[in-house]
């Protein structure tokens, strides 16, 4: 019965945290457009936390910087499970142009394991949209 | 007693990596040290290996907020160098771009200073109407964030009468609503409670510690790189340098919804006024040998490039100075003696961009002109050291 309802809760209302590895800011402002009224991922229960604590999904953005790499995995243990990993735009897939920089991993798969990859550089908001709820019908299988 | 509060890199208040350490005693704050690097990327030297045309997208990609911003900014520089004649079309379509960006970008932090100020109704407002600009620059270029419209000797995409229509209708309903906010920035009381008075930053602080863009003008300081130094078509255009004399947090909010204004005017100058003829001259694939500095006054500030070119098809060097990082040492000034509940919004206040302002330095003792080093730095140059050293040889080992 608990788990029913975990399973509701988890699924009607997903909280997210933004976490940005070393991003451009171009797929931080669309992944905040898609929260405000056009857009408005609320409407499907996405809420924005502060806090890793309180997050289900992390939203990363960023070809993950060698600086950040640590913490980066801190923030991802700190994450109570069961959490998920949404990588938004080319860099979080691939390094996209600071592929081969020096202080750059390139994507966020090299550091965490990731659910969901969104591309485009950056992404629009509606495809943000459409790549978090993809994500929750993929959760339904999964919980 | 003294403590001290780290916050960052990953914080409820920033919205990007950077550390910030603060000494506080109570609630006032003492002291704060600002750790940069966490978003440092090695985009400099990344551009010595892409070539002229590529070099173009990786310089969008320094910034997402002004991206358009630093292409200018490099193109210019580039132009410069090779002597190239842009067409006065190019330059419209250029400068148009520039002045919605500015519009997007002020949008966007009227919104966040709205956020951080816990008006998040005003947030959510901004933000809104912000979405017109951002229809109006994928009319213009296709793309709402990286609007790639810069290509070397001109722009790549020409606006048609039917777009100039539908950006002068949308134009309109932003003046109504950018008035509309001027009232809650300056009527409005807990608005103005709020912000009255938080972050100061005296005239000759602000030129002193060469501050830049909305935090200088805040200040009383009416310098603008668009007024003092024209680039593009600047020196055509009707416009008046907005300048605020408080220099505290709410000069900058009433600064910038000023700019707001004047860009409107501008926007609707460009689009009535603008020439026909091409918008865009060839470039050849390798730049003549030479050196250039280009400036540029983005929507936080002065922007600054060191191009330099040894007649190959790739930059010898590329510097860029964003105008995030000349903006620090005067937000240590602010932050001192300040609530702690008062960092987001004084931070929030020079409109950080911390992607931007990822540069490495070498630091240089200014009383002993050595430079300071970090451990791992030291530590890599000794096994450099030993590695180039000839072991096989007796005594080899400690001649230094």
């Amino acid at each position: 019965m608990i788990k029913k309802i975990a399973k509701w809760a988890r699924l009607k209302s997903p909280w997210i945290l933004h976490l940005n590895s070393g991003a451009c800011n171009a797929c931080d402002i669309e992944i905040v457009a898609a929260l405000t009224p056009r857009y408005d991922v609320e409407r499907f229960g996405v809420q924005l936390k502060a806090t890793p604590r309180h997050a289900d999904i992390i939203i990363c953005t960023g070809p993950v910087t060698r600086q950040l790499k640590s913490r980066i995995i801190r923030i991802y243990e700190q994450t109570p499970d069961p959490k998920f990993v949404v990588a938004v735009g080319s860099c979080a897939m691939s390094g996209c142009v600071y592929r081969g920089c020096y202080n750059v991993l390139g994507g966020l798969d090299q550091v965490i394991p990731v659910d969901a990859y969104i591309p485009g550089c950056p992404p629009r908001p509606d495809a943000i949209l459409d790549g978090v709820v993809k994500l929750l019908g993929k959760l339904e299988k999964k919980l | 007693m003294e403590i001290k509060i780290p916050i960052g890199p990953q914080h409820p208040a920033l919205k990007e990596p950077i550390s910030l350490r603060v000494t506080v005693d109570g609630e006032h704050i003492k002291d704060v040290d600002i750790r940069l690097g966490y978003n440092h990327r090695g985009l400099e030297k990344l551009a010595e290996q892409k070539n002229w045309v590529q070099n173009i997208y990786v310089m969008e990609r320094i910034c997402g907020i002004c991206s358009h911003s630093h292409t200018t900014c490099y193109v210019q520089a580039v132009e410069q160098i090779q002597g190239l004649e842009v067409p006065k079309r190019g330059l419209y379509i250029r400068t148009l771009v520039a002045e919605l960006e500015r519009v997007h970008s002020h949008l966007l932090w009227l919104g966040v200073a709205g956020h951080e100020t816990g008006f998040d109704t005003f947030f959510m407002y901004t933000w809104r109407d912000r979405e017109i600009v951002m229809d109006i620059l994928e009319i213009i270029s296709g793309n709402r964030v990286h609007y790639a419209i810069n290509s070397i000797g001109g722009v790549r995409r020409d606006i048609s009468e039917e777009q100039k229509k539908l950006i002068l209708g949308s134009l309109d309903t932003l003046i109504k609503r950018t008035e509309y906010y001027a009232n809650i920035g300056t009527i409005e009381p807990t608005f103005v409670a709020r912000l009255d008075g938080v972050g100061p930053l005296s005239k000759e602080q602000a030129t002193s510690l060469c501050a830049v863009g909305p935090v200088l003008r805040a200040s009383g300081v009416a310098n603008d790189v668009r007024k003092d130094d024209p680039y593009a078509v600047y020196d055509e255009l009707p416009f008046e340098v907005a300048t605020a004399t408080s220099g505290d947090v709410l000069g900058r909010v009433i600064v910038r919804v000023k700019e707001l204004l004047e860009s409107y005017k501008m926007i609707e100058y460009l689009l009535k006024n603008i020439p026909e003829g091409p918008i865009s001259v060839r470039a050849p694939r390798k730049i003549k040998p030479g050196e250039a500095i280009s400036r540029y006054e983005a929507p936080r500030g002065e922007d600054l490039h060191y191009v330099k070119s040894n007649g190959g098809d790739k930059p010898e060097r590329l510097k860029v100075r964003a105008p995030t990082l000349a903006n620090y040492p005067a937000t240590v000034v602010m932050l001192k003696n300040m609530f702690i509940a008062d960092i987001p919004i004084i931070f929030a206040a020079i409109d950080p961009c911390v992607c931007c302002a990822e540069r490495t330095v070498q630091l240089i003792d200014t009383k002993r002109g050595d430079k300071v080093m970090r451990f791992s730095e030291l530590r890599k140059m000794s096994i450099d050291f030993y590695k180039k050293m000839d072991l096989s040889k007796k005594g080899n080992l400690w001649k230094l």
